[in-house]
């Protein structure tokens, strides 16, 4: 039975299974990778994926429109970005605890308004897989890697994007400086305020994104509490990702694949009790994150609210 | 500034858990017959009665009530008995869903049964401990939970269950005729309990049938992970699946893949017919309010607990839904058909693992 798992059929269906599931971690915690950058940790990416998923979902389905359901996730995201921007860098509020706050105010108002305004679970027709001409057809990669829904290539194109901002321009450099060091990025005339609302708003706007992404474009479906913890997972592959683009993406595939593998494992009746199989992905990234953990340090002013000394 | 954002930020978070768990009193909307029962009344209640006191029922769930599955199926059955008893004057619902947390759901359960409930339900095998506890506190409450068989000895405790083997063995022998591939895909919450129970009546079903064919099962441990179960459902088409089931709340997006990639899905709890027309064959809907009416006839006798009751197809308890909008043969229909008369009759006997 062991070896049922090495013909080419459920290796491909690992991989592509594996991609798929990492791209809502993706967007989320590429967002928050910029947020911890800046020296803010937002713990309430799950709520704004969950205002996102729904938004997403009903603007898609009242509409009709599929790109529109896309903007209205963004500008939920972003809005919900703007408040805990407000609250952390003008209120320097514990940023831990107002995480948690915006997380609860997203479970609760994505019910609400589930109930208020649909009642019952729908479903829409999401973003069709687009076969990338040539590269599709290649075997097994194509039906891997280019044989994905629109939202898919998105969030794999935002990781070198991500690299690329971060690491080689101005505004990358600002963000980093502002984490490591608020007070001398702030004596160099480099707002702090300004770059923290930037980073917070961006990533809420990402976390957004991964909410649609889920409900019109993997999914299809909304339903309450739908990412069911996702968001902190996210949050926990940055930390994972030391703060890098390409080690969220690691983290995100790594996480992903072991979790398409125990579902194959399941199927394909090797005999593993299901709940061994199911806790496979958390002890392993458990695992690799001890293993690795020495090896980074969080950006110094992470989680630390700037204050002017005057 | 620093305090004034710490008090922001608590405030914010009491008002949101505190607005979540609210209590909500069912929409007089749900309840149509209302105005043409009233009418009626004076033939079925003779006028030397006095009128018949408000019954007053509670019910602590661990999804929503429209979740197309275990805490719908709870709250569809009551609302159709408040249709037949006449209305919210006649009997009341209050609910509490969402109540995942079982802290929250212990909270909700005394609260009620303080407000001094005719009937206060706990709906989710979890709250079985909570109840426990709490019930010698109220002896003159009637409590109900599920599901179980047991009712801790407590005589203002009432379990129910289903039967839901026997649903699943049906759908087993539907899924096994129309099957081509020969291999089907199961997706559950976590082996045990009432999924686990369909599940395995289900694979019996199909080895009744056809024991040629594969029955994979995918327990995929949450009853909430919908990306999980639609990537599980993914899975089993990648592996030759040609007809899906799964039982919890989290199967909706599962059955999103199985329209996507036009395979049969058979449905269970509640009927998902609407989420895929085309797709859904049947589904084992439980009507509760088979079982919740003998508990509210012994209540208003006196007796307020102290037995258990099962749901199944002989009692009514769990009937087979057949989805309208599917061209189902005469001679499939025949065989689902034969097997449940088999189950009622007892001629057919499900011998589970």
């Amino acid at each position: 039975m062991i070896a049922d798992l090495f013909t080419t059929t459920v290796l491909i269906g690992i991989l592509a299974s594996g991609i798929r599931l990492a791209t809502p971690y993706l967007y989320a915690a590429i967002g928050e990778t910029f947020g911890q950058k800046s020296g803010v940790l937002n713990l309430g990416v799950e709520g704004q994926m969950l205002l996102g998923c729904f938004a997403a979902f009903y603007v898609a389905l009242t509409s009709g429109n599929l790109w529109l359901g896309v903007l209205a996730a963004m500008i939920v995201g972003a809005l919900m970005g703007l408040a805990m921007a407000f609250v952390t860098v003008n209120l320097r509020a514990q940023q831990g605890i107002s995480g948690i706050g915006f997380y609860l105010f997203g479970l609760g108002m994505s019910d609400l308004l589930f109930q208020k305004l649909m009642g019952t679970v729908e479903t829409v027709k999401g973003f069709p897989k687009i076969y990338i001409p040539g590269l599709s057809d290649i075997p097994g990669l194509g039906e891997i890697f280019f044989s994905q829904n629109i939202l898919v290539y998105g969030a794999y194109l935002l990781v070198p994007l991500a690299w690329f901002v971060l690491n080689k321009t101005t505004l990358g450099l600002k963000i980093r400086s502002v984490g490591e060091n608020p007070d001398a990025a702030d004596s160099l005339g480099v707002s702090v305020a300004r770059i923290r609302y930037f980073t917070i708003i961006l990533g809420g706007t990402l976390s957004g994104l991964a909410g649609a992404s889920l409900s019109i474009a993997l999914l299809n479906v909304f339903q309450q509490n739908m990412t069911s913890g996702l968001g902190f997972i996210a949050v926990a592959l940055v930390y994972f990702g030391a703060w890098k683009p390409a080690g969220v993406l690691g983290g995100a595939l790594l996480f992903s694949m072991v979790n398409s593998l125990q579902l194959w494992i399941q199927v394909l009746g090797i005999p593993i009790p299901s709940d061994i199989a199911v806790m496979m992905p958390y002890v392993l990234t458990i695992l690799v994150l001890v293993a690795t953990v020495s090896r980074v340090r969080a950006p110094s002013a992470l989680t630390k609210p700037f204050e002017r000394e005057d | 500034m620093k305090k004034f954002a710490w008090l922001f930020t608590i405030v914010l978070t009491l008002s949101l858990v505190l607005g979540a768990c609210a209590p909500k009193t069912a929409a007089p909307t749900t309840a149509p017959a209302q105005s043409t029962t009233a009418p009626a009344q004076p033939t079925t209640a003779p006028a030397t009665e006095p009128p018949a006191k408000k019954f007053r029922v509670a019910v602590v769930m661990p999804s929503a009530i429209n979740d197309l599955a275990f805490s719908q199926s709870m709250y569809d059955a009551l609302v159709r008995i408040q249709t037949e008893m006449g209305g919210p004057d006649k009997f009341e619902i209050v609910y509490s869903e969402n109540m995942f947390v079982v802290d929250d759901a212990a909270a909700a359960i005394r609260d009620y049964a303080t407000q001094g409930f005719d009937l206060v339900i706990a709906h989710g095998s979890q709250y079985g401990s909570s109840l426990q506890e709490i019930a010698p506190d109220f002896p003159a409450t009637s409590f109900a939970w599920g599901t179980t068989v047991d009712t801790f000895g407590q005589p203002n405790i009432f379990a129910y269950e289903a039967a839901s083997q026997e649903g699943g063995y049906v759908n087993g022998v539907l899924a096994a005729t129309l099957s081509q591939t020969g291999t089907m895909g199961v997706i559950g919450p976590i082996e045990t309990g009432d999924a686990k129970l369909y599940v395995d009546g289900f694979k019996a079903g199909v080895a009744a049938t056809n024991p040629n064919v594969t029955v994979n099962v995918n327990y995929i441990g949450s009853f909430s992970d919908v990306a999980l179960a639609s990537e599980a459902a993914t899975t089993h088409i990648a592996a030759g699946a040609d007809v899906l089931t799964g039982t919890a709340q989290m199967v909706v997006g599962a059955i999103g893949k199985a329209k996507e990639a036009n395979v049969l899905w058979f449905g269970t709890q509640s009927n998902q017919s609407s989420l895929a027309p085309t797709i859904v064959v049947a589904s084992q809907v439980y009507h509760w309010e088979v079982i919740l009416k003998e508990m509210i006839a012994l209540i208003q006798g006196g007796t307020l607990g102290g037995r258990s009751f099962a749901a199944n197809l002989k009692n009514g308890g769990e009937v087979i839904e057949f989805n309208p909008a599917y061209a189902l043969s005469a001679d499939a229909k025949a065989l689902a058909d034969s097997a449940i008369q088999g189950i009622i009759d007892g001629s057919i006997t499900i011998t589970l693992p």
